[in-house]
């Protein structure tokens, strides 16, 4: 039997609305796609997950037609599973180890993941499903309430832990609520996902900027007996090409920050603007571009380009996303680097000057490095453009924090194993720690640090 | 957060005192918060004027200018504020640097108060020069008067004090005694002008700038500024800079950016709240 192919909306239809692209599996389909797991003696899937979800465990119950039993196995170790069932790149991660990859079609183990998650999230309540021990005397600080942050906040309070989150935000969430756009990951998932967390006894603080309101010694002097840092890479890279600060040049952070935080796509219902003409470039060729590219097709764009320097076989996005933006229409002009942004009188985006690239030896990230063609300089008019090109570490807590190791790229350094940072009982994972990457790896260095947290506790206090 | 205080200090700008005992344990001058009203409101940078330790508040002073403006303006003691995010921003350096001329216009005086005051506290002679478009419309004259050694008024009309613009005492001030530093806060074109006249006499001048901002805490990039031949961003970096160094013709186009926008937003909100002064001059 072949894998089930979750239906999505007509790419010509949701171009023009922010709904969920992707619809979801039936029941029939779930029941389909579930009886194809082989239930490995030894199921690799297992190894590509860095949250170590049960995944042969949690099938076998959709296959039973058991969803709370599903949704009771994914939770022992995933408290986040409509998210990862959405935003996981399965392809390079469970599915790629599946069996059945070796001679056909993976187990769509996100695809099921996302039916458990959801089929009980519209029926069957989440209680009951893990028991939250008693408390066994420690407090926890989580900085940050993304992935990583509510992740370890999770699995902490599940060991009995008394949790409390700082976020600057005013929700929680993090990329999760300011990033990833609504026709990707519904907001109101965010929401049920972030009060599931609640229910284990998690406290969250909103609009708290830890390093300026508090700061981590301070939370050691409140009582805290170790302390996550999980803050993310949310400072914005640009070009530094001329004409960058011209009016209608956005990061891709204010762009979706503003559409999706703050819904702007929905102004003046919302309050906060923002402004987009019918024609726009978006530097960059990863998921966060493809997300501003799509974006800016529903915000009313005509034609929406993504110029990038290397060939579209370096292009970091998920193949998914890629194919998607390239169904709803934008188009993609690679091997192609910009150079210049151009401005009217208004002190507005009038046109975008770029070169043309080609590839030559492989550089320091193996990839061959692009470079230009002497001469090549092009222009075309344009009416926005969208910096994605990557973020690098927020400054505030770190130059906040006394002593703390950073690594030469500024980021916080860590033991590998443990997460532990030179700080004692502090600990650090997620893009903070490693650069921007993906949800589900920002979520596995949560549970790993959560692990360590527990046991530096143990062994410091002595108690439970 | 509660609004503890609410008092009307000329048409249009208020002085909200509001309790948020965490902020004020930390907050220093030059820092600001941003305020969410409500569910689907804005998120806006404003200016902490004031700070209150023992009794735990901050003040805010607003003054109507849009939609969001103005529903702040209509909170009364009582009323809440969503969210307020602080402090933030970098503080502004309290030094005994000799003598200080603090220049403000209109709404300008609120952000220049605390600095001028740990300034005069902190034994440096302190110079205020106050403008405003006409005497009702001057805030903060008597708090302004008490934490300077001269104080000195402009106003367009010429109903208070010199009849005409801050520069024109600025200019006075620098041309009869030696200044160490001036501080110049109010709209682009006033920080500007106060600018191109201390840079004629090399004197060290630090100015303050409200540039559109959503997070607040350098995560956006919306709020930035070039300072030196340099991108910065307001919210981290600043909201003080060397005012010697700051393109103040981008400042003042990216400020325009929404423009239309918020009029638009502004104008169905006076429509629907039937208290349309938003033509009235």
């Amino acid at each position: 039997m072949s894998r089930q192919i979750m239906s999505k909306q007509d790419p010509t239809v949701r171009k023009h609305n922010f709904e969920e692209v992707a619809l979801g599996f039936s029941e029939e389909q779930a029941l389909a796609e579930a009886s194809r797991c082989l239930n490995c003696k030894n199921p690799l899937c297992m190894q590509g997950c860095p949250v170590e979800v049960p995944i042969p465990a949690f099938i076998a119950r959709i296959k039973a037609s058991d969803y709370k039993g599903a949704m009771a196995q994914i939770k022992q170790k995933n408290s986040l599973p409509a998210i990862c069932g959405r935003v996981c790149p399965q392809e390079t991660q469970c599915e790629s180890q599946c069996i059945l990859a070796k001679k056909g079609q993976p187990v769509a183990i996100g695809s099921l993941e996302r039916f458990a998650a959801d089929h009980n999230d519209a029926g069957v309540e989440s209680e009951g499903l893990v028991s939250i021990p008693t408390r066994n005397g420690f407090k926890a600080a989580i900085i940050g309430a993304g992935p990583s942050g509510l992740t370890a906040a999770a699995d902490l309070a599940l060991q009995g832990f008394e949790v409390t989150i700082f976020e600057s935000l005013h929700a929680a969430g993090g990329v999760l609520q300011y990033g990833i756009p609504q026709f990707r990951l519904p907001k109101d998932i965010v929401q049920r996902e972030v009060e599931y967390i609640q229910k284990l006894g998690v406290r969250i603080e909103t609009s708290m900027l830890v390093g300026q309101i508090v700061t981590i010694p301070e939370l050691f002097a409140e009582g805290y007996h170790t302390i996550f840092i999980g803050t993310g890479a949310g400072l914005p890279h640009f070009m530094n090409i001329p004409g960058e600060n011209l009016n209608g040049v956005y990061s891709a952070n204010e762009y979706l920050t503003r559409v999706n935080l703050m819904k702007a796509y929905r102004f003046p219902e919302y309050d906060t603007p923002v402004r987009i003409g019918k024609k726009v470039a978006v530097f960059g060729a990863g998921n966060v571009a493809m997300d501003s590219a799509r974006t800016s097709l529903r915000l009313g764009a005509e034609e929406v380009y993504i110029v990038y320097r290397r060939s579209a076989d370096e292009m970091p996005a998920r193949h998914e996303e890629i194919e998607n933006a390239a169904e709803e229409g934008v188009v993609f002009k690679l091997l192609t680097n910009p150079t210049r942004i151009i401005g009217n009188e208004k002190g507005e985006v009038a046109s975008l000057e770029c070169i043309k690239m080609e590839l030559g030896e492989p550089d320091a990230s193996g990839r061959r490095r692009p470079l230009p063609l002497p001469g090549s300089e092009f222009q075309f008019p344009i009416d926005n453009v969208i910096v994605a090109i990557g973020q690098g570490p927020n400054p505030i807590l770190l130059r906040n924090t006394a002593g703390l190791d950073l690594n030469k790229h500024g980021y916080i350094q860590t033991d590998p194993e443990t997460l532990a940072t030179n700080i004692p009982g502090v600990y650090a994972g997620g893009d903070i720690v490693t650069g921007a990457a993906t949800v589900i790896a920002a979520m596995g260095a949560g549970k790993k640090a959560a692990r360590h947290m527990m046991d530096y506790c143990r062994e410091k206090y002595g108690r439970p | 957060m509660e609004v503890l205080v609410k008092e009307i200090l000329a048409p249009g700008i208020v002085r909200l005192v509001v309790m948020a005992p965490a902020i004020a344990a930390k907050a220093q001058p030059g820092h600001f918060v941003v305020v969410r009203l409500h569910e689907r409101a804005e998120r806006i940078p404003l200016t902490i004027a004031d700070f209150d330790r023992t009794q735990g508040t901050i003040t805010l002073i607003i003054q109507k200018v849009g939609k969001s403006t103005a529903l702040i303006n209509q909170l009364q003691s009582g009323d809440s504020i969503s969210d307020i995010l602080g402090p933030l921003g970098t503080p502004y350096p309290i030094e005994k640097a000799g003598t200080i001329v603090g220049v403000a216009g209109g709404l300008g005086a609120a952000p220049l108060y605390p600095k001028v005051k740990a300034l005069y506290e902190a034994g440096n002679k302190v110079i205020v020069v106050l403008g405003a478009q006409k005497k009702e419309m001057l805030i903060l004259n008597s708090e302004l008067q008490a934490v300077s050694h001269q104080f000195l008024v402009a106003t367009d009309d010429g109903s208070f004090g010199h009849h005409g613009l801050v520069t024109d005492l600025l200019t006075q001030v620098v041309e009869s005694e030696p200044v160490d530093e001036v501080i110049a806060i109010g709209p682009v074109p006033m920080m500007d002008a106060c600018c191109r006249i201390t840079g004629a006499r090399n004197v060290k001048t630090v100015v303050s700038l409200n540039a559109v901002m959503v997070d607040g805490t350098g995560m956006c990039g919306g709020c930035r500024v070039t300072v030196g031949g340099q991108s910065k961003f307001c919210c981290v970096d600043g909201p003080s800079f060397d005012g010697l160094q700051v393109d103040f013709a981008e400042l003042r186009q990216r400020q325009r950016y929404y423009t239309d926008l918020e009029k638009s937003a502004y104008q169905n909100f006076c429509k629907e709240n039937e208290e349309c002064r938003c033509h009235a001059k």
